[in-house]
């Protein structure tokens, strides 16, 4: 009997390697590069008089000094604008280095190659720069003011300006069902910036190797593919000349999905120049002042609904902070746009955007890509209609949700795939029953009360999302059985510690019928796969998880083609079990894996005592039959693809209880409780893993890190040290509950599950901090100082 | 500019003696990595406040990004290469994070296991109070630490089941006290500027 490996909580065999210190990341390599330094704008905004490398030169260990004016003309050129979208009518990205002006602080403007990192350091130290300061724009609302631009041909600072609209039912507009609705709220939502922060920075490791002519490039990125044409098209080289390969990578949830860095192309650029191997290895500061951020929107919602708190019209203008540059387009403000209905179905919509330029870090996407922002929108939206009817806030929940049998469901809206936003399967009202039983929502009540008599002040909160996972437009697969029998599968997408060679081996194994030990994984490595689209938009296990079983199924029908050939059997009679062909029912009439794969292959020469089955004299072909039959290839392998027609959507509920300290305002989240639907689980540890994980970026979002920018641009907080990621005794411990819902999209019926638990998180504890406290919650995240202000003016209101 | 001066140092990492060649200002991190080729022990701040690079000084964690490789002349050095038995078989600690899912990128991991290796020696049953206190100087990204304080909880269990059965390690951590040198992943001698 073949045991199905899939569903099950198989330990990951990436383990054994993390757990012994035999990882690979990108700085574990090239131990005998050279080392690349940065000299980095210290200005938000200024223009470059001059630079002065002299003093830098006679720093021992020092290989070379590159300014723009060193750069040839393609390296020196803007980089180019990943995502275009008629809507980002002035979309403006920056030069691997400054010309002329920079536009945030850490943008690059020199850099040092030497002998190692430190020797870099001094030259860079020594290196002057002249800058004329000019002023800076910080901050949403003075970007859009436009006193100051940050590019000058960019009037008002506004990149991009979106308007989607969905009438009702009856073809009345959003405004018009506000109007016309029995109760209206107008109200502002504030999000500030966070960032992915991984551990592991960005890095680029490149050799160039002169006698091939080839350039092979390391980069801690969660698209090796797409880096790859990118360096092959900025260097001028022909692709098959460049392989790129995303080693271990400690963490990316999103920034990295970000390319081509400057460094990604300027690296590669002077290995090939100097002809030596160069490596850069950002460090802490790089990675706050030069990667990327998200979050920073202010929200205007106008909503109309009933008496029953069903929402008839909906109305919500934003403003997006992109930074200095869009290199990776809208997409953030798109998804915000668009998912911030979640699992309900307002009766008419409108939303517009505005997306600005300010002299600030980019913006790309972080886990979650815009959707907080859009569920911190939407569920407060629910609480207040909720308090403001006087009602149970899931009871308004539940008379908003899209029902089991709506699906598939049509929001008439474009999403950020450019396909329509159509859910495909889900049980909204299950989840909430379930959400509700798990965290205790009906008896809470009587809890508030127990611990107002300790004289404690507890609340509780709720947020429900939906996310479109798995967009494509594709990913592939590619399944080898050698003649040893073991099973070699490679996929183009990266691993920044999803556990990617665990769950495809997990797919793989239950596919064809072997053991798990048998199968490996490979992925991000384009020598083993060139097309892939990337990591991002929690897709990886929809998009190569299915492309990996349909190659998987090509090999398993060529395997036992080629086994009842070998047996004398129907194909339809054979199945495979523990790696070895046999009849059904009949395991004696079996042939191994091993020996299909060498009958796969016909050879002249052996190598081997398996390879010797193969050879033209040992083999019983038939004389008036080619080798290789019409049709087939050599050797035991297959490769497909899954492209879908559209995203699938997961959705999930979150819960928590909070309490809030009635005399120093320290929050302290109680009890946090996850109900979530990705359809079928590929392995549930995982699953969860991924989900504690979403959620403890959710309570650092909702209740500790923010980037503090001063007037000037300057980002004060750019260390560990003042931007405060939880760390253990910060992070509640977080119980799940999961529903299966497959989806009908794709052959394995799963849907993405890795930003889930991010999404709703600051809408879950502004809702159980404005519980606990009974004063609204409009901006977050939130400190204790800024509860403690909250309340002082909600009681000289009050009194 | 002149050149460094540059240092003769011994250490003994993993129970070998180790020699390099170093600048006063070289880090205990960047010598262990990049001279002696310990990858393993991680940076992800290099201002002592994430934990990736824990090892353990003379049994005690230390972050090697605030110590000076000159500093540590003489001493024994453990990092995540040496937490292993000499025939390859994991450490308790390193077990339980494979069993309890207590990893996910890695990068974080070698700090995890120096720190939880080092608490469990002191404490081998810490209560869940202790467990928090003893990692609540080290970041991790991915786990949300669930199955990190999971892991504590099952490294002492399996810790205590092998001091019961008096099978493998008595304690969780190979301490890299003296004995026979042996290889540890370590790759190349002394290597200088």
């Amino acid at each position: 009997m073949t045991t199905s490996l899939f569903g099950e909580r198989v330990q990951r065999l990436e383990d054994p390697r993390l757990l012994t210190g035999n990882g690979r990341y990108l700085d574990d390599l090239g131990r005998d590069a050279l080392a690349a330094a940065f000299v980095r704008s210290p200005h938000a905004h200024a223009r470059i008089r001059e630079i002065n490398v002299d003093r830098a030169l006679d720093v021992p260990g020092i290989v070379a000094i590159y300014t723009w004016e060193d750069l040839p003309e393609r390296i020196g050129e803007p980089l180019p604008l990943l995502i275009p979208h008629p809507a980002l009518t002035h979309g403006r990205t920056a030069r691997p280095l400054a010309k002329d002006v920079v536009r945030h602080v850490g943008e690059p403007v020199v850099m040092v190659v030497a002998r190692d990192r430190y020797a870099a350091e001094d030259a860079c130290d020594r290196i002057e720069v002249e800058y004329e300061p000019l002023p800076a724009v910080v901050g949403i609302e003075n970007a859009v003011r436009g006193e100051h631009l940050v590019h000058p041909d960019v009037p008002g600072n506004v990149g991009a300006h979106l308007v989607q609209e969905v009438p009702s039912a009856d073809g009345r507009s959003a405004a018009e069902m506000i109007e016309a609705a029995p109760h209206r709220l107008e109200f502002r939502l504030d999000i500030e910036r966070s960032a992915s922060m991984p551990l592991e920075g960005r890095g680029v490791y490149a050799r160039w190797d002169p006698d091939d002519g080839s350039l092979r490039v390391y980069s801690s990125t969660q698209t090796s593919t797409s880096v790859r044409m990118a360096i092959a098209a900025k260097l001028g080289l022909p692709l098959p000349k460049v392989e790129v390969i995303a080693p271990d990578v400690g963490g990316g949830f999103g920034v990295k999905i970000m390319h081509p860095w400057p460094e990604e192309v300027l690296i590669p650029w002077a290995a090939r120049t100097l002809g030596r191997e160069i490596k850069w290895t950002e460090d802490r500061r790089e990675h706050f002042i030069s990667s990327a951020h998200e979050r920073g929107q202010v929200q205007y919602v106008r909503v109309g609904f009933d008496d029953d708190g069903r929402i008839l019209g909906l109305d919500v203008t934003f403003l997006h902070d992109h930074g200095a540059y869009t290199p990776y387009g809208i997409i953030v403000p798109i998804i915000t746009s668009t998912q911030l209905l979640g699992p309900y179905k307002p009766g008419a919509y409108r939303v517009e955007f505005s997306s600005v330029y300010t002299n600030t870090v980019i913006v790309t996407p972080y886990r979650g890509a815009g959707r907080p922002q859009g569920v911190f929108c939407m569920e407060r939206t629910m609480d207040r209609i909720a308090a403001y009817l006087g009602k149970d806030r899931t009871e308004v929940r539940a008379a908003n949700f899209i029902q089991p049998d709506e699906f598939p469901y049509d929001h008439r809206l474009t999403f950020q795939d450019g396909r329509p936003l159509i859910y495909d399967s889900g049980n909204y009202p299950e989840a909430l029953r379930m959400l509700k039983e798990l965290i205790g929502w009906d008896e809470f009540a009587k809890e508030r009360e127990r611990a107002a008599a300790e004289g404690r002040r507890i609340g509780i909160g709720i947020g429900c999302y939906v996310e479109g996972t798995g967009v494509g437009p594709y990913e592939g697969g590619h399944v080898q059985v050698t003649s040893d029998g073991r099973v070699h599968v490679s996929t183009g997408l990266t691993s920044q510690g999803q556990g990617h060679q665990t769950a495809f081996a997990q797919i793989a194994a239950t596919e064809l019928g072997v053991p798990i030990e048998r199968v490996s994984v490979v992925t991000g490595d384009t020598r083993r796969f060139g097309y892939a689209v990337g990591t991002f938009a929690s897709r990886a296990a929809v998009m190569s998880g299915n492309a990996i079983a349909l190659a998987c199924r090509k090999v398993r029908e060529k395997a036992l083609r080629i086994a009842a050939d070998a047996l004398e059997a129907d194909p339809g009679d054979l199945t495979i079990t523990d790696g070895i062909v046999h009849v059904k029912g009949n395991p004696s009439a079996s042939i191994p894996l091993s020996t299909v794969a060498v009958l796969a292959n016909p050879l002249r020469y052996a190598f081997d005592e398996e390879a010797k089955r193969a050879t033209q004299f040992a083999t019983a072909a038939s004389d008036d039959k080619p080798p290789v039959a019409e049709g087939e290839e050599p050797g035991l392998e297959g490769r497909d693809y899954y492209s879908p027609v559209r995203s699938t959507f997961a959705y999930g509920m979150h819960a928590a209880i909070v309490e809030t300290d009635p005399e120093t305002a320290e929050i302290k989240v109680l009890r946090y409780a996850v109900v979530h639907d990705c359809g079928r689980l590929i392995n549930p540890m995982i699953v969860d893993g991924q989900i504690h994980g979403g959620v403890a970026q959710g309570i650092g979002g909702a209740l500790y890190e923010r980037m503090v920018y001063d007037e000037h641009g300057q980002l004060l907080n750019a260390s560990f040290m003042d931007f405060l990621m939880p760390y253990a005794t910060e992070v509640p411990r977080v119980e799940t509950a999961h529903l299966e819902t497959p989806s009908p999209l794709n052959p394995l019926g799963i849907k993405g599950a890795g930003e889930a638990g991010v999404i709703p998180v600051s809408a879950v504890i502004a809702s159980a901090i404005e519980d606990a406290e009974g004063i609204p919650i409009m901006k977050m995240p939130i400190s204790p100082s800024e509860l403690f202000h909250l309340r002082r003016t909600a009681s000289a209101r009050v009194g | 500019m002149g050149t460094e001066t540059l240092y003769d140092i011994s250490l003994t990492v993993n129970g070998v003696v180790r020699e390099a060649r170093v600048p006063a200002r070289r880090l205990l991190s960047d010598c262990l990595r990049h001279d002696l080729g310990l990858t393993g022990t991680h940076v992800g701040c290099e201002h002592g406040v994430c934990g990736c690079c824990t090892v353990l000084l003379d049994g005690e964690p230390v972050r090697s990004c605030l110590t000076f490789a000159v500093s540590v002349d003489g001493h024994e050095i453990t990092t995540i290469e040496g937490l292993a038995a000499p025939d390859g078989t994991l450490s308790a600690v390193q077990r339980a994070f494979a069993e309890s899912h207590a990893l996910q990128c890695g990068f974080c991991t070698p700090g995890f296991l120096c720190t939880v290796t080092a608490l469990l020696n002191e404490n081998p049953a810490p209560s869940d109070e202790e467990i928090l206190e003893g990692i609540s100087g080290n970041l991790c990204r991915c786990t949300g630490y669930q199955n990190i304080i999971k892991a504590v909880r099952r490294a002492a269990e399996l810790s205590a089941e092998q001091e019961r059965d008096g099978t493998g390690e008595a304690a969780p951590a190979a301490t890299g006290a003296a004995g026979a040198p042996r290889a540890s992943g370590a790759t190349g001698g002394a290597t200088g500027e």
